[in-house]
This record gives structure tokens, C-alpha cells and sequence, in this order.
């Protein structure tokens, strides 16, 4: 399944935010957790990670710091912010939001599209 | 880009597919030499990934890419979010610091002490005369500092390239002997009894021109002899009159609004603008220019070529209009002492249209319609000036010779010789007779013939005419 590309682009921050939020953490490891959480159904191009990480870096939400990584190569590692912090619970408030509301319009149907009762032993059946 | 896996030692071959890889994203203004090292930790972390998955390093290598997108998009991703760095920036960039492996910026902040340094030290000693009762704003001493401008400013900024490319003994012996010598000289002239002589406004004039032959073999770090490096010099003093320019606009705004505030508390700021801010401003300004000008060489267009282009064709058309009118309504040059001078000045700024064209041209490009341009410009430029000539010649044999005359008359002979020859060889090079270096190559001799001019009369004439 994949996802569309605007949804992906504005779950961005959230999510990063939150994967930062566990912990400091660099580009790779950030789209590695992305990947697990989402069980691979998210797909980021790697290379658009690192914007995204600029633009909330600017904009105070994270900070970001060189250091030598256990390789031995140079390695810029993020840390969310108090004003990051503060943002994601805003962000998270407005996401569960929209999830509500989408769950709202969605659960009745749920409840039509299931098979009728009586068919299911025939669904689940073993051919 | 080309990304095929070569068969070539596992090892090697994958370090070259990274180069090139990361050479084509340093091609982008937008993604900034640290963000390239920060995805290529990325890349070189997936690569690894997936070689202990079992791929092998060629195989990794093209899958990390893919996995990394298009460079195409990440550049136009890092463009959306780093406009401004589209927008060449040149004093203020720290980036490269952080990362502290980019040579450039870590020689950046040692030429910005250097500057610095210099730049005070020049302030200062624009103001030791003053310990000895000459000021800048004198009468009496008038003449003192128009006199040795040249040793508070171009000393400085010759000091600035003697530390900056570590010039060898000898040559450094050589440039500074130039300053000492004509300082001792001028000085020692005895224009005194005479205060305001014409001899003494023509050294003030043009020992600075003859002195700037000496920055020049201290710029090129003494390596005067090449064509190209004596080309770079052009070019840096064509960028440096233009700072110069900007920053005593930016004096001058300063100045004024010092004196205006002032003013408003009933204070009067005058004399300190005249005697501190205008000379030390002048003299530290220079060297800042100087460094301005070699820290920006890299990353913005040079002015005055741009300025060319916009200029020579308006220029061209102007002296078109000008002949085309003196034709036909039959009226004479007049042949006073102001014309004499606005036709220097009209020979100066068409060399330097023509100068600052020729450096910035690509001397391998076929001839094009610019220089179909600037050889009219040059042409009718000449045959105006001869004009005048023709008009001033009459008067001067009538009136005699005056050191003013006799050095405006040189002047316009010295760049009446060089356009013309200019033009001889421009004219050669449109119908693709000869290459354009044979241009380049002329324009770069004379610059001794400008330096040997400007000796003779900073330092012949007042000799010659007594002082007078």
C-alpha cells in the first residue's frame, strides 16, 4: 500500500518530531524508525528527510549539533526543542482531530460493508 | 549521471562512484557543502546496511542512490527550503566552520584578521601627521595628504597582499623600496614656497597611478611576468574601484547623518568628521575593499564587466550622435583647457569599457555582435579625439607649453595610442585574422607604459618645470 504523497509530506513533522522526541537521533536512524513504525508502508525518498529536518531546525522546533560518529565520520545529530516539544503536542492535537473525524464518518460504513453474519463461516472457509 | 557499476577493485571503484556522486550534488547552490557531508553519512550508512544484508558494494551503492532520490529533486527540494542560498551570500557565511573542513573558510577567517589589522594600522597611521600639527583639514599643510595619500592607503593594501600570498623576500624588498623611495622623494621636493603649484597637484595625481604598479606585483605575488595574472590584477582593480565606490557611499551617509545628529544636541561634529572619520575612513576602507573584493572573487559576478555591457553600446551611440552632429552642423571643437581634460576623461572611460569587456571575455569564443559593438565604440571614440586634438595641438603651439598641458596632452597621446592599436587588433580579430589573446596580451604590456607614464610626471615634471 502506498501512501499519497501529501499525506506523507504533512505527516512529516509530526512524525519527526515524535521519532526525536524518543530521543536524539541522525537522518538514517530517523528514516529507519519511520520505516519500522509504519511497517514499511510509509516510503520517504531518503534525500527529502534532510529539508524537512532544515526547515524545523529553523524554525527553533530542533537543533542539531556535528559529532563524531562510532564510525569515525562526521555526523550531524538533531534534538528536539522546548518550543519542538510544545509543537508536537499541537501537531498531535490536530492530527487525533482529524482522525476522530474521519473514524466518525467512517465507522457506519464499516458497519455496512460487514459481511452479513450469517455469511461469514462461508468467508472464512479453507478452500 | 552515470552510475553504472565499473570492474574495477571492489574497494576503489565504490569510493569513485561516491565522488561522483557527491561532486554532481556539490554542483547545486542550494545543498551547502555541509548538507552534502550529512547525506553522504546517510549514503555511505545505507551502503553499509545493505553490504551486510549481502549485496555487494556496487549493488548497494545503486540501491542507496535510488533510495535517495533524483538529484534533480533533492535539489529542487533543498531549493524550496534554502532560497537563500540562492542569493550568494559573502561576508556573513559561517556554514563550512561548523564542519571545519573546508579550507577555504578556515584561510577566510585568517584573511578577515589580516583585514582587520591592517585596516586599523592604516587608520592609525593616517593620524601620526597629526602629532606633528598637520591635519587633515589644513590650509596650511594642504597639500600633505593629497600628496602621500598613496602611502596610507595603496602601502596597506600592498602589505595586505605581501602577508596574504607570503611574497619572497626579494620581491617584498623590491615593492616596499617602490613606497619608500617616492615617499622620501615627493616629500623632499621643494614645492613649499609654492603652495597650490601645479607640479605638486600633478604628483598628488599620479604617483598613485605609478604606485599601483607595485600593489600589482605584490597582488600577483610576484609573479608579474604571466599575461593571465596581470589579467587578474585588471580585474581585481576594476572590483576594488567599485567597492570603493559603495563603501564611500556609505561614508558619505555616515558622515552626514554623524554631523546631523549632532547638530540636533547643539553639538558641532564637523572637525571630527573632517579629521577622524573621513581619513580613517579613507585609509581603513581601502584595505577592507581589497579584502572584500579577494574574498568575494569566488562567489559573485564581477561588476564592472556587467557594467560594461550595459555602458559601451550607450556609449557607442552617444560619440555616434555627437560625430554625426559636428558634421553636419559644421561646428569646431573649442579648444580650451576644460576640453582638453573632458577628452581625457572620454578616453579613459572608453578604455575602460574596452578594458573590462576584454577581461571578462571569453578569449576562445568566436567574435559576436558585442565586439562588433566595442570596436565602433573605440573607432569613433578615436576619430573624435583626434578631432580635438587637431583643435588643441593649434592652441597650445600658440600659447605655449604649461606642466597642466603638457600632461593632459600625454595622457591623451599615451591612451591614444593604446586604442588605437586596440582597435587595429579588434578589427583583425572580428573578420577572425587573429586569435583574441593577441588583445588580452597588449592591454597587459600596457600597463607598464600607464605606470611609466604616471612616474614621469609624478616625479619628471616637477623637476622639468622647475616646481612651478
Amino acid at each position: 500500500m502506498s501512501i499519497n504523497k501529501d499525506l506523507v509530506a504533512a505527516s512529516s513533522t509530526p512524525l519527526v518530531l515524535a521519532i526525536l522526541a524518543e530521543g536524539d537521533s541522525y537522518g538514517y536512524a530517523i528514516l529507519k524508525r519511520v520505516r519500522e513504525l509504519s511497517g514499511g508502508a510509509l516510503e520517504w525518498t531518503d534525500g527529502m528527510l534532510y529539508p524537512v529536518l532544515h526547515r524545523l531546525e529553523r524554525a527553533g522546533h530542533i537543533e542539531s549539533e556535528w559529532d563524531t560518529a562510532d564510525s569515525g565520520r562526521r555526523r550531524k545529530y538533531y534534538r528536539i526543542t522546548e518550543a519542538g516539544r510544545k509543537h508536537l503536542a499541537e501537531e498531535r492535537r490536530q492530527w487525533r482531530t482529524v482522525d476522530e473525524t474521519l473514524r466518525n464518518i467512517w465507522s457506519p460504513m464499516t458497519v455496512v460493508m460487514k459481511p452479513h453474519p450469517y455469511l461469514l463461516p462461508l468467508l472464512q472457509a479453507e478452500f | 549521471m552515470d552510475l553504472k557499476p565499473a570492474n574495477h577493485m571492489p574497494g576503489d571503484s565504490l569510493e569513485k562512484q561516491i565522488d561522483a556522486w557527491r561532486s554532481h550534488l556539490q554542483k547545486s547552490r542550494a545543498i551547502s557543502g555541509s548538507d552534502v557531508k550529512e547525506l553522504e553519512d546517510h549514503l555511505r550508512e545505507q551502503i553499509a546496511s545493505l553490504t551486510a544484508q549481502g549485496l555487494s558494494e556496487d549493488e548497494a551503492f545503486l540501491v542507496a542512490v535510488k533510495r535517495m532520490g533524483a538529484i534533480d529533486d533533492l535539489t529542487r527540494e533543498f531549493a524550496r527550503e534554502h532560497s537563500d542560498r540562492l542569493w550568494k551570500q559573502l561576508v556573513l557565511s559561517r556554514e563550512g566552520v561548523e564542519t571545519g573542513t573546508e579550507a577555504r573558510d578556515a584561510g577566510g577567517s585568517r584573511t578577515t584578521w589580516l583585514a582587520i589589522g591592517l585596516a586599523v594600522l592604516a587608520g592609525v597611521a593616517i593620524k601620526i601627521p597629526a602629532l606633528f600639527g598637520i591635519h587633515f583639514k589644513d590650509l596650511d599643510h594642504g597639500a600633505f595628504y593629497p600628496l602621500n595619500m598613496s602611502f596610507f592607503t595603496l602601502a596597506f593594501i600592498a602589505a595586505y597582499f605581501a602577508v596574504d600570498r607570503k611574497l619572497p623576500r626579494r620581491t617584498m624588498i623590491k615593492v616596499a623600496l617602490g613606497f619608500v623611495l617616492s615617499a622620501i622623494l615627493v616629500n623632499a621636493f621643494p614645492f613649499y614656497p609654492n603652495p597650490g603649484s601645479h607640479t605638486q597637484f600633478l604628483t598628488s595625481l599620479h604617483l598613485p597611478i605609478a604606485l599601483w604598479l607595485a600593489v600589482g606585483v605584490a597582488y600577483v605575488g610576484g609573479r608579474w611576468r604571466g599575461n593571465e595574472s596581470r589579467m587578474d590584477f585588471v580585474r581585481f582593480t576594476g572590483e576594488l574601484f567599485i567597492y570603493c565606490v559603495l563603501i564611500a557611499l556609505g561614508g558619505g551617509v555616515l558622515t552626514a547623518l554623524t554631523i546631523q545628529l549632532f547638530k540636533a544636541i547643539g553639538l558641532n561634529a564637523e572637525p571630527l568628521a573632517q579629521n577622524w572619520i573621513v581619513p580613517c575612513g579613507l585609509a581603513g576602507a581601502s584595505v577592507i575593499a581589497t579584502w572584500l573584493v579577494e574574498a568575494k572573487q569566488s562567489v559573485i559576478e564581477n561588476m564592472a564587466p556587467v557594467l560594461t555591457r550595459i555602458f559601451a553600446p550607450l556609449f557607442s551611440l552617444m560619440l555616434i550622435a555627437f560625430v554625426i552632429t559636428m558634421v553636419f552642423t559644421g561646428r569646431g571643437i573649442g579648444a580650451q583647457r576644460e576640453i582638453l581634460i573632458a577628452f581625457d576623461l572620454l578616453l579613459v572611460v572608453v578604455f575602460g569599457l574596452l578594458l573590462y569587456s576584454i577581461s571578462a571575455r571569453d578569449p576562445l569564443a568566436s567574435p559576436g555582435l558585442f565586439d562588433w559593438i566595442q570596436l565602433v565604440l573605440v573607432v569613433t571614440a578615436l576619430v573624435v579625439d583626434v578631432l580635438a586634438l587637431w583643435a588643441i595641438a593649434t592652441r597650445i603651439s600658440e600659447f605655449g607649453f604649461t606642466p597642466n598641458r603638457v600632461a593632459a596632452l600625454g595622457e591623451n597621446v599615451v591612451l591614444l595610442i593604446n586604442l588605437s592599436v586596440s582597435a587595429y587588433y579588434y578589427a583583425r580579430f572580428v573578420r577572425g585574422g587573429i586569435p583574441f589573446g593577441r588583445l588580452t596580451n597588449w592591454q597587459t604590456f600596457y600597463l607598464y607604459i600607464f605606470s611609466a607614464w604616471a612616474a614621469v610626471v609624478a616625479v619628471i615634471f616637477p623637476l622639468v618645470f622647475g616646481f612651478e
